[in-house]
C-alpha cells in the first residue's frame, strides 16, 4: 500500500489561534479519505496547506513523492483542487475557464479543447459553454469547478465541501462522479460536514477538532470504537431474567424496552455468543437479535464533544 | 530551474496575462484611470495655452499617457482576485508566484503600450514627427514594464478592497505627473521638486521621448535608458519579493 499523501507534524497558527496543531496522517493510493470536523476545526486550513495555497508553520507534506515545500509546482501539477470558496472566473465563460485551466496545467491547445468538450458534456454544461459564469446557478458553478479540477486528469483530487449548499440532484451528480473517478483509481481527499456523505463514500475518515486530529479510521471501525454504543437488542419467546443477563461476560448495562432487552457490552462478539448459549440452556427460542451500531453522526458528536444521543 | 521549466512557466504567465486582458481591461475603474483620466489631463493642459512648443508637449503627453495607462490595470488585479476568491484557485495551480506576477505585469504593460501607441498615432496625424522612432518605441516598451511594476507594487498591501488601492495609486500618481518634466521642465522646478523628479522613473521616460522628438534632453539618452532599466529591475524584484509575502494573506 503506497501513500499518496504523507503529512507529519503539520501546524498552522493565526495569531492566538492554533488552527492546525501538530497533525500527522497519510492517505493511501486509491482511497477516498474523508476529513471531518466541526466549523472552525481546521479542515480548510489543512486542505490549503496540502494544496500549497498557504505555508505551514511546521511540518512536512509529501504528495505523490514530492515535497510540497521544496517542489510545489511539480507537486501541484499532479493533483486537482476544488477549493472551499470554489470560484471560477465570473467574467469568463465556462469554456474560457476550462481552457485557462488547461493552459495553467500545460496542456496543448488540442488536448485542452478535447478535454473541455468532454467535461462540459459529462457535467451537463455543454449548452452553457459560451455563457459567462456569473450567470450560473450555484450547482452549475460547482460542476464547472469540479470539471476545471479534472482537466489534466489528476491522480489525486482535493475537495473542500464540494456539495455544501447544493440540492439533492446536484449533490448526487457530484458524488457519483467522485465514486466513478475513484473506481478508475483516483485518490480523493474530501473535506465534508455531511456524515451520510462520509459514511457512504469514504474508505477512511479523519476527524479534526480544534486543530487536533482526534480519530482516524474506517467509518465502521470508528463506530466500533465508541464502546458504550455497542448495543445488542434481543427478544425471546419466554422470560429472560435480568439477573441471568447481567452475569454474562462483557455486559455493562441491561435495560428493558418493550419486549426487548437492550444490552450494552464492551465486546460484542463474546456477548452475542454467551447470549445465544444462555438461550440454548434456558431453552428459549430467539425471536430476534440485532446489533445496533452507532451512526457516524453519533461517533462524530461524541468525539467532537457535541451532544450525543 | 532548468530551461524547460522556465519555458513552461513563461507560457503559463502569458495565459494569466490573457485572462487579465479578458477580465480587467473593461472594468470601469480601469477605464477611468487608464482612459478618461489622461484625456481630461490632456484637455486641461491644452486649454491652459502655455507658451510651450509642440515638440515639448508631445513628449510630456506621451509620458503621461503611458504612465496612466500602464498603471491602470496592475494595481487592481490582486485585490480583485482576492475579493472574487479566484486567487486561491490560481495559487493551487502549478504556477510559480513569479508567473502570476509577471502575467499581471504583461497584461498591464500591453494596455499601456496599445493606448500610448494610439496617442503616438494621433500625434503623428497632428504633425508630431519623431527623429528617433526605434528609440521611442523601445522606450515605450521599457517604460510600460517599469510603470506596470510601480502599479503592481501599489497593490502589495493585502486588502481585498480594490477601491482602497485605486485611491492609493491615484494619490501616488498625480504628484509624479507634476514633477516628472511633463508640464513643467525639470529645470524650472523648485529644488524639492527637482529632487523628487530624480527618483521618478517617469522623468527618464519623458526625457527619452523628448530626445526622440527634438534630439535634446536634460540627461544624456544612455543615462535615461540605464536609469529606467535599473528602476524596472529593482521594482520588479521588489514586487516579486513583497507580493510573495502578502499573497497568502489574501486567502
Ligand atoms: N486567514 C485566517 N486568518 C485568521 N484566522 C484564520 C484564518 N483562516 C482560518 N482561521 C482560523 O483558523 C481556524 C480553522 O479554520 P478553518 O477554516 O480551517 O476551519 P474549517 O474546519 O474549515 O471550518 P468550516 O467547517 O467552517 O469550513 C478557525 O478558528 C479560523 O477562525
Ligand atoms: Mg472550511
Amino acid at each position: 500500500m503506497t501513500n499518496v499523501i504523507t503529512v507529519s507534524d503539520l501546524t498552522k497558527t493565526y495569531g492566538q489561534v492554533t488552527a492546525v496543531n501538530h497533525i500527522s496522517f497519510s492517505v493511501r493510493k486509491g482511497e477516498i479519505f474523508g476529513f471531518l470536523g466541526p466549523n472552525g476545526a481546521g479542515k480548510t486550513t489543512t486542505s490549503r496547506m496540502l494544496t500549497g495555497v498557504i505555508e505551514p508553520d511546521t511540518g512536512r507534506i509529501v504528495i505523490l513523492g514530492h515535497n510540497m515545500m521544496q517542489s510545489p509546482v511539480t507537486a501541484k501539477q499532479l493533483f486537482g483542487v476544488v477549493p472551499e470558496t470554489s470560484n471560477a472566473y465570473p467574467d469568463l465563460t465556462a469554456w474560457q475557464n476550462l481552457m485557462f485551466m488547461g493552459e495553467l496545467y500545460g496542456l496543448s491547445h488540442n488536448t485542452a479543447t478535447e478535454k473541455s468538450k468532454n467535461l462540459l458534456s459529462v457535467f451537463g454544461l455543454s449548452k452553457h459553454a459560451e455563457k459567462k459564469v456569473k450567470s450560473f446557478s450555484k450547482g452549475m458553478k460547482q460542476r464547472l469547478v469540479l470539471a476545471m479540477a479534472l482537466i489534466h486528469e489528476p491522480q489525486l483530487l482535493f475537495l473542500d465541501e464540494p456539495t455544501s449548499g447544493l440540492d439533492v440532484a446536484s449533490t448526487q451528480t457530484i458524488l457519483s462522479m467522485l465514486r466513478e473517478m475513484n473506481n478508475r483509481g483516483v485518490t480523493i481527499f474530501l473535506t465534508t460536514h455531511n456524515m451520510d456523505e462520509a459514511n457512504s463514500l469514504c474508505h477512511r475518515v479523519g476527524i479534526i477538532k480544534s486543530g487536533d486530529l482526534i480519530a482516524i479510521d474506517s467509518p465502521e471501525k470508528l463506530k466500533d470504537t465508541i464502546g458504550q454504543m455497542h448495543q445488542i437488542e434481543i427478544s425471546v419467546d419466554g422470560i429472560l431474567s435480568e439477573e441471568k443477563l447481567v452475569h454474562l461476560p462483557g455486559i455493562i448495562r441491561v435495560t428493558r424496552k418493550a419486549d426487548k432487552w437492550i444490552i450494552s457490552a464492551d465486546n460484542q462478539d463474546i456477548t452475542i455468543r454467551s447470549l445465544v448459549s444462555l438461550c440454548e440452556r434456558e431453552n428459549l427460542p430467539i425471536v430476534s437479535i440485532n446489533t445496533v451500531k452507532p451512526t457516524l453522526d453519533q461517533v462524530f458528536l461524541q468525539l467532537t464533544g457535541g451532544v450525543s444521543s | 530551474m532548468n530551461i524547460r521549466v522556465i519555458q513552461e512557466q513563461a507560457r503559463r504567465a502569458f495565459a494569466i496575462a490573457k485572462k487579465d486582458i479578458r477580465i480587467y481591461y473593461y472594468k470601469p475603474p480601469v477605464l477611468i484611470s487608464g482612459v478618461l483620466m489622461p484625456i481630461f489631463l490632456y484637455l486641461a493642459f491644452l486649454m491652459g495655452n502655455k507658451p510651450l512648443p509642440v515638440s515639448f508637449l508631445i513628449a510630456g503627453l506621451l509620458g503621461m499617457t503611458l504612465f496612466f495607462t500602464a498603471t491602470a490595470v496592475s494595481p487592481v488585479i490582486f485585490p480583485w482576485e482576492g475579493q472574487a476568491r479566484t486567487l486561491e484557485r490560481l495559487i493551487s495551480c502549478p504556477v510559480a508566484p513569479e508567473s502570476i506576477i509577471f502575467g499581471d505585469m504583461i497584461a498591464s504593460s500591453i494596455f499601456g503600450i496599445v493606448i500610448t501607441t494610439i496617442a503616438l498615432g494621433i500625434g503623428l496625424v497632428m504633425g508630431a514627427m519623431a527623429i528617433h522612432w526605434a528609440l521611442l518605441l523601445s522606450a515605450i516598451i521599457l517604460g510600460a514594464l517599469c510603470f506596470s511594476a510601480i502599479g503592481i507594487l501599489m497593490s502589495v498591501p493585502p486588502t481585498a478592497v480594490p477601491q482602497n488601492i485605486m485611491l492609493l495609486s491615484t494619490l501616488i500618481k498625480f504628484p509624479l505627473i507634476f514633477v516628472s518634466g511633463i508640464f513643467i521642465p525639470i529645470d524650472q522646478l523648485p529644488a524639492a521638486g527637482r529632487m523628487v523628479a530624480l527618483i521618478s522613473p517617469l522623468t527618464y521616460f519623458t526625457d527619452i521621448a523628448r530626445f526622440s522628438y527634438t534630439g535634446e534632453g536634460v540627461f544624456p539618452v544612455f543615462v535615461d535608458i540605464g536609469v529606467l532599466l535599473l528602476f524596472t529591475i529593482i521594482l520588479t524584484i521588489a514586487v516579486v519579493v513583497l507580493h510573495k509575502k502578502t499573497m497568502p494573506l489574501r486567502i
